[in-house]
């Protein structure tokens, strides 16, 4: 497989990362270096082994299903780049 | 007096009990030290003042006998780890100026205990990074130089360079780190100074940056390894916020230290000796083999057959949950936001995040999202998550016939700033000893052992079984006491003379 610009401008948009030309040309022979590093893990036989997701074999803990936190409006708000009347504010999305 | 800064964080304790000096002397001295260190750039917010209190406030517990396990240590706290009311940037541009209205756990445990914080520690950008060249907030300087050329200026390694830095030029007696692939003990390594990632689920997570969640573990950085078991005691524990944290009670690892290791069995994995390697490295890793052999253990020959692979399944899996992680950077609820004139949604989404992130994120970013990407899915992630399966079992099979293995912590010693750089691939390759163990989730600590020729410090690393931080502590002890590592950086041989 290689990544060709057309693959990096597909993926940086998936990502929503802006990408400009020049951008891409460069991204693309860097992409393909780690890439053609990766595959190397085709030399691996893994038929019949199972993906790990965690190195810890536990269930995942479960709680009461009860508030425990919360209330704090102005807290959360306190980050936000633009905010008004407690809600975040985002550029308008409905004409 | 004595030079309150030359203490271990052991001495400092004994000495702030028997009152020879106060939390605040302690403090200052380390401030003072601070300020003339201040071209190293291990900081990225200074918060002296708010050491101060720290201080005056474990002043307050000393004198009616209610102090804790660290009272009145200053450290230094990597900036990823997010503290309340404090600017918390995890060295990216995206999140300058973001002050959490909350505590990590982590850090949180370190302040009831009544550590000091001098400050948040530089790092690679969100931990992405072998040398700390990534940072938004500039490099980190090594305090050690070489001798052969004392005018270039060397990494401190990385992620955690600034910790690292300062702990190994003496303006903090400890500090905290944050190990994904090696983030912890390669800066150990690199600057001179021992640190121990311990088993994943030992820390809490909560209130840490993520960077790659499977992977991803707190640890402490000092200059002795009793030190680094006091720092890991505290900061180790159950956390019901973290749903990986695991409910075991936490040791007092510091009893750990200098106990035998008569029969300990020592595990030496032959395929961490590679093609090519660094003569000086596996000189000093015979070095430390012998040294452990010569304190009564059992040197055991053992095989992790797919550590070749480790680097590899580590670009995949870390990069993928590099890239779901990093998705909350979307200019809305915290950090940069860059508005732009047509006003769209996601225009602003591209905008903001491609200002925001540099060039290392974003290239784990695409990574991460190509590999998890429809049609890919299975031939990169999946492929990756069952070679890390794989990586585990080496582990489990080598931990039948030993206890600790034994291994270079890194391929080099420091290198200069600006090198490793012609290819990402060339850079990654700096933790392709310490990844394995990562990928695994195993306990590593590394500490210096010997002297490159140049007179750069170089350090071995011990794993451990799951959850047995004891054990690697122990042994650790035992090779410590015989490498009796006493050089210092040259910068402060300088202001010595």
């Amino acid at each position: 497989m290689s990544i060709d610009i057309n693959t990096v401008r597909k993926v940086a948009k998936l990502a929503r990362i802006r990408t400009t030309d020049a951008d891409a040309e460069v991204l693309s022979g860097e992409l393909n270096n780690i890439l053609s590093m990766i595959e190397q893990l085709n030399e691996v036989k893994t038929d019949g082994v199972e993906p790990m997701t965690s190195v810890i074999e536990m269930n995942l803990p479960a709680r009461a299903d009860e508030v425990t936190d919360g209330d704090m409006p102005d807290k959360i708000l306190s980050c936000a780049p633009e905010k008004a009347a407690g809600f975040f504010v985002v550029p308008k999305v409905v004409e | 007096m004595t030079n309150l800064t030359s203490l271990t964080i052991r001495q400092a304790l004994d000495g702030l009990k028997k009152k020879d000096f106060t939390a605040t002397e302690l403090t200052e001295a380390h401030i003072k030290a601070s300020e003339a260190a201040r071209h190293l750039n291990c900081y990225i917010t200074e918060t002296f003042d708010h050491a101060r209190k720290q201080a005056k406030e474990s002043d307050a517990r000393y004198a009616s006998g209610r102090a804790g396990l660290l009272d009145g240590v200053p450290i230094a706290m990597k900036d990823l780890y997010c503290t309340e009311g404090i600017q918390t940037t995890a060295a990216s541009k995206i999140l300058e100026g973001f002050k959490p209205p909350y505590e990590s756990t982590v850090s949180g445990n370190m302040f009831r205990d009544g550590a000091v914080m001098l400050g948040k520690a530089n790092l690679d950008e969100f931990a992405m990074g072998s040398s700390n060249t990534t940072s938004a907030y500039g490099n980190v300087i090594n305090p050690w130089r070489s001798e052969a050329e004392p005018d270039k200026q060397l990494v401190p390694g990385g992620s955690s360079g600034g910790s690292a830095a300062a702990v190994a030029a003496r303006i903090a007696m400890g500090a905290t780190g944050t190990d994904t692939g090696g983030s912890i003990r390669q800066p150990a390594a690199f600057c001179g100074i021992t640190g121990i990632k311990p088993t994943y689920g030992r820390c809490s997570r909560f209130g840490i940056i993520a960077f790659a969640s499977s992977l991803d573990q707190a640890g402490p950085f000092a200059r002795t390894v009793e030190d680094c078991a006091l720092l890991l005691q505290s900061m180790a524990g159950y956390d019901p916020k973290d749903s990986t944290s695991v409910d075991r009670p936490v040791p007092e690892y510091f009893k750990a230290v200098g106990q035998s290791v008569k029969g300990l069995k020592v595990g030496v994995p032959k395929e961490y000796r590679v093609e090519g390697a660094n003569p000086e490295i596996l000189a000093l890793w015979d070095k430390g083999v012998a040294m452990m052999k010569d304190a009564g253990a059992e040197i055991v020959d053992v095989s992790l057959p797919h550590t070749k692979y480790a680097l590899q399944t580590y670009y995949v899996i870390a990069p993928a949950e590099c890239s779901s992680n990093l998705a909350r950077y979307d200019g809305v609820r915290f950090g940069l936001r860059e508005n732009t004139d047509n006003g769209n949604l996601n225009d602003m989404y591209e905008a903001t995040r491609n200002a925001g992130f540099g060039k290392e994120v974003k290239r784990r970013i695409l990574i991460g999202t190509y590999v998890l990407s429809a049609g890919y899915y299975d031939a990169y992630y999946n492929k990756a998550r069952r070679v890390r399966k794989l990586i585990w079992q080496d582990f489990i099979n080598a931990y039948q016939k030993c206890d600790v293995l034994l291994t270079p912590t890194a391929p080099t010693p420091a290198f200069a700033i600006g090198e490793n750089t012609a290819d990402p691939v060339t850079m990654y390759l700096n933790d392709i000893f310490t990844i394995p163990a990562s990928m695994a989730g195993m306990p590593g600590m590394s500490l210096p052992v010997g002297l490159s020729a140049d007179g750069l410090p170089l350090g071995l690393q011990l794993l451990g079984k799951p959850f047995e931080e004891e054990t690697v502590f122990k042994a650790a002890g035992a090779l410590e006491k015989a490498a009796n590592f006493t050089a210092l950086p040259q910068s402060l041989m300088d202001k010595a003379a």
